[in-house]
C-alpha cells in the first residue's frame, strides 16, 4: 500500500484550520461562528491523527477523543448561550453583544 | 488508499469553504456534515477507523443534530440573512494566506512517510484506559460541567414570587430538561 506522506496530511490539517478561521473572522452570524470553531477543533483532531499515524500509535486517536468531548461541551454551552442571546437581543449578530450588559 | 485520501481531502476542503461563503444556515450546516464525512474518509485512509466511525457518530451524528435542533428552535429562517460584504473578506483572506503559507512552510516537504499499519480500537482502548484514564475522567467531568451549564444558561429564568407548580407545569418544566 503506497503510503499518504506525513506533510500532505499535516497540509490538509492546516488548510481547513485556516478555511474555519476566515470563517471565524468574516461571518457575524453565531451559528456560523460555533461552527466554524467546530471546524477548527476537527482540523486540529486530524492533525494528532496524522501525527498518530506516523508512528503507528494510538496516541493520536486518543488525543482526538478528548478534542471531540472538548468539542461537544463546547457546541453544548455554545448554542445555549445563542438561545439566550436571540432571546435577549432578537437577532443572532455576534456584533449586537457589544451592548450585553450583564 | 492514497488516491482515497487525496479525493477525500479535495471534498473536505470544498465543503468547508461553501461552509463559511452560504448565508443560508441551513445549507452551511449541511455542507459541514459532507466536510466531516469527508473527513472521516480521510480518518480511513490514514489507517484510524475507529477515529473515522467517531467522526461519523459523533461529529456528524450528535453535534451537527444538535446545531440543526438549534437553529429550528430559533426559527433562524424568519431572519434576513446577515449578508457579509464582500469587502469584510480581503483583510482576514491576506492574513491568513500569509499564514497559511507559513505553515506549509514550516510544515516542510520532507516527505516522510506514515506508517503503513492500521491502529485499531482494540489499541486505543488499551491507551484509553491505560496510560490516559485520567483523561478519560476528566473528560466526563468537562461533559458533565458543560451538560449542567447548558441547562442553567437555556433554562428560561424563574419568576421569583411563583406559587407551589401544579402538576401540569411540573410535567411542562420535565418535558423541557429532557429537551435540554
Amino acid at each position: 500500500m503506497a503510503a499518504v506522506s506525513l506533510d500532505h496530511g499535516l497540509i490538509l490539517a492546516a488548510i481547513l484550520f485556516v478555511i474555519g478561521f476566515v470563517g471565524l473572522l468574516t461571518r457575524r452570524n453565531l451559528i456560523v461562528v460555533l461552527a466554524c470553531i467546530e471546524i477548527m477543533l476537527n482540523a486540529a483532531g486530524l492533525a494528532f491523527v496524522v501525527a498518530g499515524a506516523r508512528w503507528g500509535q494510538a496516541d493520536g486517536q486518543v488525543m482526538f477523543l478528548f478534542v471531540l468531548a472538548m468539542a461537544a461541551a463546547e457546541v453544548a454551552v455554545g448554542l445555549a448561550l445563542a438561545i439566550r442571546f436571540r432571546q435577549s437581543l432578537g437577532r443572532l449578530d455576534v456584533d449586537d453583544a457589544d451592548e450585553m450588559r450583564g | 488508499m492514497t488516491a482515497l485520501f487525496y479525493i477525500a481531502a479535495a471534498v473536505a476542503i470544498v465543503a468547508t469553504v461553501l461552509v463559511i461563503t452560504r448565508s443560508n444556515l441551513v445549507h452551511a450546516l449541511l455542507y459541514l456534515v459532507v466536510s466531516l464525512f469527508a473527513v472521516a474518509v480521510v480518518f480511513y485512509t490514514l489507517g484510524a477507523p475507529f477515529v473515522a466511525a467517531l467522526e461519523v457518530i459523533v461529529y456528524a451524528g450528535a453535534i451537527m443534530m444538535l446545531f440543526v435542533f438549534a437553529v429550528m428552535l430559533l426559527n433562524v429562517s424568519a431572519d434576513a440573512p446577515l449578508r457579509v460584504p464582500r469587502s469584510a473578506w480581503i483583510g482576514p483572506l491576506v492574513l491568513i494566506a500569509v499564514l497559511l503559507a507559513e505553515l506549509i512552510y514550516g510544515i516542510g516537504l520532507t516527505n516522510h512517510a506514515l506508517h503503513a499499519g492500521e491502529v485499531g480500537p482494540q489499541q486505543v482502548g488499551e491507551a484509553l484506559f491505560g496510560p490516559y484514564v485520567l483523561g478519560v475522567e476528566l473528560a466526563s467531568m468537562l461533559l458533565l460541567a458543560a451538560l449542567i451549564g447548558a441547562r442553567h444558561i437555556a433554562a428560561q429564568p424563574e419568576v421569583p414570587e411563583e406559587p407551589l407548580p401544579s402538576d401540569a407545569e411540573a410535567d411542562a418544566r420535565a418535558d423541557e430538561v429532557d429537551g435540554v
